[in-house]
């Protein structure tokens, strides 16, 4: 019986996958119903998303959620790609246990990081708010920008940095004409790996969050604690399709790395 | 003029010495061959002359000024990778017009040494190629074009031919030489590869441990070895051991281990002194035993011996032959009629100034 094989697998598969969207599909299907409490039968209705563009508190959030992610981001790739180039081009002192202390912070949980993070930002007098919230995300995405820029910078050697020195470029044109675009696939999927790290972020952003201040899961977290309506459902909805689309242009990019 | 100079150049890697007091003098023009195995220091003196390896003591100089500190690219030198190096991110036409964008050179004077050197190489029309999208040897072309491309004082060249397969090696080979007298540039080739390095050089240096071992012309080098490891690597050769027994006639006697005598023209140090011969395996006459020793004037070695194993190679027959106790290789052209077989008795002889009389070190 051959059929019975693949018969097994999709049934396998199929099972992993709805049991990973059913949950993520019913909460987008209640965004659309029209009861506030969740109540069935299914009437098909946009209030909520109706609601959710009056909301001033979560567009609010939103506009700090992602102006956070986009200069998290941007600071993060910068200081991480020079990083990992120092440590892919430099022999230093050392150099392999800095390397190993970039995995640790990885591995904890965030919350004791967060924690960590209050209580140093309170006692070195850097406080809470936004710009607190900003050096923590992106102290969370240097390990990882620095690990997918330097896997990058280590699948091609050296000889092409050396060889435009042979040919009159300084370190600066070596930099933006060789080095980047080579590395330009490794940097773009950093930068959308810290986006997602800070557009994510719960945890610090709950802890460094002073009265009046929040960001989006913050703001979520706290309209769910009070009794909520099907605008959470909403925004989710919003959330997920905006991650969606990024997700493609990772992708999109990866492709492109492998070509080369 | 020398274009140029290699003072006294040291490089130590803690207790590794990479380079150990080397000199040496490029002339203008000239295309100088680096030659030995790998770790003997002539990438790592390569290397010193693009500024990619700070000496630890000693002095470059470039036509007359000290570059030995100055960063790479302000040095004007050109270099060929050994895997090319190009740039995969750039058309040909964009690797090639680097050199010269980086300098600032305007878009019209670029155009036109682009494609001048693109001409050269004979590669014109391939611009708006990607690298990956040629040749081995066609990017070998590029790499070479673009190191040219700037005028660059010194052509540096890392074993460009490496990545090859052999029949187009020799081709790119001959073709290397020629574009290089044609712009009349200074040339430096690493290679560990010694007919490349035979075929290409106007003079070579012989590299062991990171020391001069010799330096001359491929004709001296080959010929007139100084010492056993410049012997051994600039292809097959044999040794002969023995002591210094005087002299008969105008050449020099020594005594083998075995007993025979071999005569040699070169100096020899006083009687009694140990003394290796070596002599290239297509130097020695093979022939029967029996015939007439060939030519029987002073100048000439004869010595008996066995065929131990007779290996043909088309153009050439090679023989292992025990003479005087020791093992000999002996290369006889394919074009005598007679061929010996194994546990044959013959002959072998060579002209006394083929014995060539080694430092011993």
């Amino acid at each position: 019986m051959p059929y019975v094989r693949p018969l097994v697998s999709y049934g396998y598969l199929g099972t992993v996958l709805v049991f990973i969207y059913l949950p993520i599909l019913i909460m987008m299907a209640m965004g659309f119903n029209q009861s506030s409490s969740y109540e069935l039968p299914f009437h098909f209705d946009l209030v909520w998303y109706e609601h959710l563009s009056a909301n001033e508190v979560l567009w609010r959030a939103g506009r700090n959620s992602v102006l956070l992610a986009l200069a998290s981001s941007a600071v993060s790739s910068v200081i991480g790609t020079m990083a990992a180039l120092a440590f892919a081009r430099y022999r230093l002192r050392g150099q392999v246990v800095l390397q190993l202390l970039l995995f640790p912070p990885m591995a904890m949980p965030w919350l004791i990081l967060a924690t960590a993070m209050l209580i140093f930002f309170y006692y070195s007098g850097i406080g809470r708010g936004l710009h607190a919230m900003l050096l923590a995300h992106v102290a969370l995405s240097l390990p990882y920008v620095i690990i997918v820029v330097g896997a990058r910078l280590r699948s091609f050697g050296q000889d092409l940095e050396e060889a435009a020195a042979t040919l009159g470029a300084d370190p600066w044109q070596t930099f933006f004409r060789v080095t980047l675009p080579m590395i330009a696939p490794g940097v773009a999927a950093a930068a959308l790996f810290a986006f997602g790290i800070s557009f994510d972020q719960f945890v610090t952003s709950y802890f460094l969050s002073p009265p009046g201040v929040s960001t989006l899961p913050v703001e979520i977290y706290a309209s769910i604690r009070k009794g909520f309506t099907p605008e959470i459902n909403a925004i989710s909805t919003i959330i997920i399709i905006v991650s969606m689309l990024l997700l493609a242009v990772v992708s999109r990019f990866y492709r492109f790395g492998g070509t080369q | 003029m020398s274009s140029v100079n290699i003072c006294q150049v040291s490089k130590r890697y803690g207790e590794v010495v990479a380079l150990d007091h080397v000199s040496l003098t490029f002339g203008e023009r000239e295309f100088f061959g680096l030659l030995g195995p790998s770790g003997s220091g002539k990438t790592t003196l390569l290397r010193s002359i693009a500024g990619f390896v700070e000496p630890t003591s000693g002095q470059i100089l470039m036509e007359g000024t000290d570059i030995s500190r100055v960063p790479t690219y302000k040095r004007n030198v050109g270099m060929v990778f050994q895997n090319y190096a190009l740039f995969p991110h750039m058309t040909v036409y964009d690797n090639v017009a680097f050199p010269l964008s980086v300098r600032r050179v305007n878009e019209t004077e670029i155009r036109k040494r682009v494609s001048e050197i693109l001409e050269l190489v004979q590669l014109s029309g391939y611009d708006k190629r990607r690298p990956r999208e040629l040749s081995g040897g066609q990017q070998q072309r590029i790499a070479l074009a673009r190191a040219l491309v700037s005028r660059p004082r010194v052509l540096l060249l890392d074993e460009p031919l490496g990545a090859l397969d052999k029949n187009l090696r020799q081709r790119m080979q001959i073709e290397l030489r020629q574009i290089q007298r044609e712009v009349g540039i200074t040339t430096v080739l690493v290679t560990h590869d010694q007919e490349e390095a035979l075929t290409l050089s106007d003079r070579i240096a012989v590299f062991r441990k990171g020391e001069v071992v010799q330096m001359g012309s491929p004709d001296e080098v080959y010929e007139r070895p100084r010492n056993a490891f410049a012997a051994e690597f600039f292809g097959a050769t044999n040794f002969l051991k023995g002591r210094a027994a005087g002299t008969q006639g105008k050449a020099g006697v020594v005594a083998l281990d075995g007993g025979e005598k071999v005569l040699t023209l070169d100096p020899l140090p006083e009687d009694g002194q140990a003394v290796t011969i070596t002599v290239r395996p297509e130097k020695f006459a093979i022939s029967a035993a029996s015939g007439a020793a060939v030519g029987s004037d002073e100048a000439i070695n004869n010595l008996p011996g066995e065929v131990l194993q007779p290996v043909y190679m088309g153009a050439s027959v090679t023989y292992r032959v025990s003479v005087a106790g020791t093992e000999l290789t002996v290369f006889q052209q394919n074009r005598e009629a007679q061929r010996f077989q194994t546990s044959d008795k013959v002959n072998i002889s060579w002209r006394a100034c083929h014995s060539i009389a080694l430092d011993q070190s």
